[in-house]
């Protein structure tokens, strides 16, 4: 992360242009995915650009935690393709995503609030002096990574259920980051966050993005305020992607209609209520 | 966990007691680590309670009393090891109170019947019952039955092959194992106390310094986080139920050696898990997974030991101990609620 920050300077990067496929940090093909009768994802296309933060919104149900947690090899998908950087990818499961530079940030937060800061950031990942936890090195490393990230996090020792929601999601951030990740994807971000904690999130985002090495695709309910960081917007509705405009050319207004349209599209197809 | 690890090995610079009121500093310090270090309570309510007895009757601290409390300790203490391991890990194991008579049957079964040497004869028990401790597993990870059925159920099967295959009768200790074999693996004196103390220091240092017990505080604490930060979330909870059928076997055949014959009632059925159980809970290890302390399992069996121990001598109703032993429970996990919300909140 520091020599991404040392290298924002000099090369800020602009909202990258729709470039050739395999300059495409991630691509996913008429993928689908269900749950018995349950038809999560039915034929998603996405494109994520090197270096570019893409939002992905959707309403409930839309089958965003599905996207997600198939991108990261979660759920393997039951048709479709997936590359990374070109090439095809059959993630096998989470450790196999990570191990080709894909990493999650969950919404349900995969720390464990037993266990100290330090001990979270290297979960499954951890320095070792056989047969011992190399304690010293990791707490040392968690400290300079927090640092150089610009997060404030007063003490590594303290258990992560003392933390404050934006400090638990800037730790499980800077967790993936730390582990080289490539292509992050946030699910819900700014969940469960004040103006000034979800803010500080958003800045963290907007530092990975002219740091240039990391893809980022943040899945948000509340659209409105992630929508500041992203390059792209993306919307899935019943499993498809139905919607993908630059930022720029899109407004909240927009995005707000097209899933009230839905809505008030879903209502007049019921016969109305007495 | 890791904070009650952390905190006395960190050398924390905003700490130091200033040199002017340098004492009340460094009693405010021994106040907090009290609070913050889960042991702390049950070793004072151990040392107490040696103070009390030993007032009471003079001969408390006597050699000989000190073996009875040793013997009565180390055993039970080692499956509460096991027992700690799994309530860590968000689960329990109450079969391992079957699998400490089983395991001195399956030694002297190879010893005696199929002419294993000793030393083999008793790794060979071992494995076996890592063996029943896989089964276990495997059904509660694989199966997706909770722990409580799944080891209930198996306690009662291995109960039906205890007495099946001993015929309900006691058998003798091998021949081959009499002499340095028994007296070193549990019929000397101090064997079992000793081997108990080896044991919680290494699983101590497991729980609190490595991976293993990292990931298994991970497994209890969050499941799900766990699984998603890539945790082989199966092998961590079956390798725990098979440390403690192993751990569980391991002071049987102790047990065994000790009380010198093979006893298909050997510890008494439930009273082995519900002991550990109890040992574990009064230590402050909480039942919803995430944390636990080996040290404080071990003080709590000890208390439970003296107490036992203490109204024998002084010639209180022995049938009260049950009494005190749910006392303690209750009274130990109401303390631990209070507790840990005083850590939670500001003061720690």
């Amino acid at each position: 992360m520091s020599e991404a920050l040392a290298g924002a300077a000099d090369a800020p990067q602009e909202s990258p242009a729709p470039a050739a496929s395999t300059s495409d940090a991630l691509r996913v093909e008429h993928v689908a995915k269900s749950f018995g009768g349950v038809t999560a994802l039915r034929d998603v296309n996405l494109r994520l650009g090197r270096g570019e933060v893409l939002g992905l919104i959707g309403d409930n149900g839309a089958g965003k935690s599905t996207l997600i947690k198939t991108i990261c090899g979660f759920h393997q998908p039951d048709a479709g393709r997936i590359f990374v950087v070109g090439e095809e990818v059959a993630l096998r499961s989470v450790d196999h995503a990570r191990s080709v530079g894909i990493d999650c940030v969950y919404q349900d937060l995969a720390l464990v609030n037993e266990l100290s800061v330090f001990h979270n950031m290297f979960l499954n990942r951890e320095k070792v002096r056989w047969p011992l936890l190399n304690n010293r090195a990791m707490r040392k490393l968690a400290r300079q990574h927090l640092a150089s990230m610009g997060l404030n996090i007063p003490d590594v020792n303290a258990e992560v259920a003392k933390l404050s929601g934006g400090q638990r999601q800037a730790i499980a951030v800077a967790r993936s980051v730390y582990s080289d990740a490539r292509i992050l994807l946030l699910d819900e971000p700014l969940a469960a966050m004040g103006a000034k904690e979800g803010t500080q999130i958003l800045d963290l985002i907007r530092d990975l993005k002219a740091g240039g090495k990391v893809s980022v695709i943040i899945i948000a309910h509340n659209y409105a305020q992630a929508l500041d960081v992203c390059d792209r917007v993306n919307v899935l509705q019943h499993g498809q992607i139905t919607f993908d405009k630059r930022r720029a050319d899109t407004s909240v207004e927009e995005l707000t209609e097209l899933m009230v349209a839905e809505y008030r599209a879903s209502r007049a197809a019921r016969p109305p209520a007495v | 966990m890791s904070e009650t690890v952390e905190v006395t090995q960190r050398p924390a610079p905003e700490q130091q007691p200033a040199p002017a009121n340098g004492s009340r500093r460094v009693l405010s310090l021994l106040s907090d680590a009290f609070l913050r270090r889960r042991e702390a309570s049950i070793l004072l309510v151990a040392v107490g309670l040696m103070i009390y007895f030993q007032f009471s009757k003079s001969n408390y601290l006597s050699k000989s009393n000190l073996i009875n409390l040793g013997q009565s300790t180390g055993p039970i203490a080692i499956v509460a090891v096991g027992i700690v391991l799994l309530l860590v890990a968000g689960e329990i194991d109450l079969s391992v109170g079957m699998v400490f008579a089983f395991a001195p049957f399956l030694m002297h079964f190879a010893i005696d019947f199929y002419s294993v040497p000793v030393i083999p004869g008793i790794l060979l028990a071992l494995l076996i019952s890592a063996g029943i401790g896989f089964i276990n597993g495997f059904i509660v990870v694989k199966l997706r039955v909770p722990s409580f059925v799944t080891t209930l159920g198996s306690f009662y099967a291995l109960q039906g092959i205890v007495l099946l295959t001993s015929h309900a009768y006691p058998a003798e200790v091998p021949k081959a194992a009499e002499g340095h074999i028994r007296t070193w693996l549990g019929a000397g004196n101090w064997a079992e106390i000793s081997w108990c103390l080896v044991i919680v220091a290494l699983f101590h240092v497991v729980l609190t310094r490595t991976r293993w017990g990292l990931h298994t505080i991970a497994v209890g604490g969050n499941l799900l986080g766990a699984t998603e930060a890539g945790i082989k979330v199966s092998r961590i909870k079956i390798g725990n139920f098979m440390i403690t059928s192993a751990l569980g076997a391991f002071a049987g055949i102790m047990e065994a050696f000790r009380v010198h014959t093979i006893d298909p009632n050997l510890g008494g059925g439930t009273q082995i898990p519900f002991t550990a159980i109890s040992a574990a809970v009064i230590g402050g290890t909480a039942l919803a997974g995430g944390s636990g302390t080996m040290i404080g399992a071990l003080l709590g069996m000890f208390v439970l030991a003296e107490l036992q121990d203490g109204f024998n001598l002084i010639g209180f109703n022995a049938n009260g101990i049950f009494l005190i032993t749910g006392l303690a429970i209750l009274a130990s996990m109401i303390a631990n609620q209070y507790l840990s919300r005083l850590r939670r909140t500001g003061r720690a």
